[in-house]
């Protein structure tokens, strides 16, 4: 099977007042369809960066970005993202919030058929009650239900997550890592998950990338074959402790903590 | 307390208790009307001169909406401009500061010398001039703040600038836009008195204030400045009212 997502030798800096601020150099980076990469990194790597990439809104200075078979040349409409932040727009009822890439998206759903997609979603994600409601009237966690089932509602091919749980509370977080595995047996995609939680990583991953410190190459990549369907009673076996122990040595290589080893 | 209860009786009682306590002042104190008019010396005012409040309020009031509407229109323009360009930002911002700090009583007789005997226009003119900066200011800070999430978010799906602008960007910056606003009426009605003030032959109620002082009609000029203040309260709350519509979604539910 051909890679989804492919990025290939990409280079890139950014115009600094202090001269050019290299942040990748050397990113390699391949996602099957249907798969679910998880980068992680020290902080400040780049990881951001990459993410913007996938998402077509920029370029980078050396390398290629593919997606599905095409070079990536700019934004388009078969990309979903959401962030840290879950930028739902206030003035907007749940609903209609879902509803907005649908009003972007070419030969995106209209009327009632939209309305049942964004519900359907909705639903998927627990919030069936809630459609009418206000983001402000919604919990962290909620709002970031939302804001997933919005980067969805269009069913892209690929869905690009940048820290979308990095703010919550480890509770909440743990609810939407099973939340995020019902919506991939549901909603199929192609996932990239920009993360700073190794567990995170391992659990929802099936592929895990760790990237080297500023500026970034891919300095390590660890397969994780998936058991459907996935329980939380996973993360406390050995298999997932030795895991833990692998991709934390590599992020204190990444971060210069550790002498450098040979990695893989 | 019902909520409509509190929305107009309220302020209706705390007007009363204004009214009352300026005419117990005038009173007490036993000063003549040509010192300080009291309350019960404007009524008389009124019932005299009952036309020339509706025809020179009317004058008043257009004038004013109408250099409000041009300062809205041209506000957000240069709003526009300085929340989407950091250059024009940088260009523009030290000339409108600049511009916005002349006192505008100044320019009042400079606009009346250069476009003689256009009274309406110079008057829309100063009602534009002295209430437009707060709606350009408030209009590029709401722009030039709009976090890049909220773009992306759009611009991953390949939305234009124009689509970013109406679906993101202008919505978010209405509640500042009201707020803006709500100063900017106030404004408005000072550049419109200013002009019917110092204007020879002027119209509207700033021309009836400046008859009462050539008259020495002093409860008429006390007169003319409550049928302002009622004047700039009614479009005030209008504008109130537009937000409610507009921006209702900014103002969070009493906790």
């Amino acid at each position: 099977m051909t890679a989804l997502i492919d990025i290939k030798g990409v280079r890139h800096a950014y115009a600094t007042a202090a001269g050019p601020l290299p942040v990748l150099d050397g990113l390699e980076v391949s996602v099957e369809e249907g798969g679910f990469c998880a980068v992680v990194g020290p902080s400040g790597c780049g990881k951001s960066t990459l993410t913007r990439l996938v998402a077509g809104l920029m370029h980078p200075d050396e390398g290629e970005v593919w997606l599905h078979g095409e070079r990536v040349r700019g934004p388009r409409s078969t990309v979903g993202m959401a962030f840290q932040n879950p930028v739902l727009l206030e003035w907007r009822s749940i609903l209609k919030n879902v509803m907005l890439p649908l009003e972007i998206v070419p030969n995106g759903l209209k009327g009632n058929a939209a309305k049942e997609r964004a519900r359907h979603l909705l639903s998927l994600v627990g919030l069936e009650d809630f459609e009418d409601k206000r983001p402000s009237e919604l919990s962290g966690g909620m709002r970031q239900r939302a804001s997933l089932c919005r980067a969805l509602v269009h069913q892209p091919e690929v869905l690009i997550l940048d820290e979308p749980f990095g703010a919550l509370d480890a509770f909440t977080r743990e609810d939407l890592w099973q939340t995020m595995h019902n919506l991939k047996e549901k909603e199929p995609f192609t996932g990239v998950l920009i993360t700073h939680d190794l567990r995170e990583a391992i659990f929802l991953g099936d592929q895990v990338v760790v990237l080297s410190g500023r500026p970034a190459r891919t300095q390590y990549v660890m397969n994780i074959a998936r058991s459907v369907p996935a329980d939380l009673e996973e993360l406390y076996t050995a298999e997932a402790a030795e895991r833990l122990n692998i991709l934390r040595h590599q992020i204190e290589i990444a971060q210069g903590r550790a002498p450098q080893e040979a990695a893989q | 307390m019902t909520g409509r209860f509190r929305n107009v009786t309220v302020p209706l009682i705390a007007m009363a208790v204004f009214l009352v306590l300026w005419e117990a002042l005038v009173w007490a104190n036993g000063w003549p009307n040509y010192k300080m008019a009291s309350p019960s010396d404007l009524w008389p005012a009124y019932v005299r001169y009952w036309e020339l409040f509706l025809l020179m309020g009317w004058q008043t009031l257009w004038r004013t909406v109408v250099g409000l509407l041009l300062a809205v229109i041209v506000g957000t323009a240069f709003g526009m401009i300085m929340g989407f360009s950091r250059t024009m930002r940088d260009a523009l911002y030290p000339l409108l500061v600049g511009f916005n700090a002349i006192p505008k009583a100044t320019v009042v007789p400079i606009v009346a010398l250069m476009f003689v005997g256009a009274h309406d226009f110079n008057t829309v003119l100063i009602a534009f001039l002295i209430s437009f900066f707060p709606i350009a200011v408030s209009v590029s800070i709401g722009l030039s703040t709009l976090e890049p999430e909220y773009r992306d978010i759009l611009r991953s799906l390949g939305a234009s600038q124009t689509t970013i602008f109406w679906k993101i960007a202008l919505p978010k910056t209405l509640p500042e836009f009201f707020g803006a606003l709500k100063v900017a009426v106030t404004l408005a009605f000072i550049g419109t008195n200013l002009m019917e003030i110092v204007s020879p032959h002027g119209r509207g109620l700033g021309a009836l204030f400046d008859s009462g002082k050539t008259n020495s009609d002093y409860p008429l000029m006390f007169a003319v400045l409550i049928a302002l203040a009622l004047l700039g309260i009614v479009l005030y709350y209008i504008v109130v009212g537009l937000e409610k519509i507009f921006a209702g979604w900014a103002e969070r539910a009493p906790a």
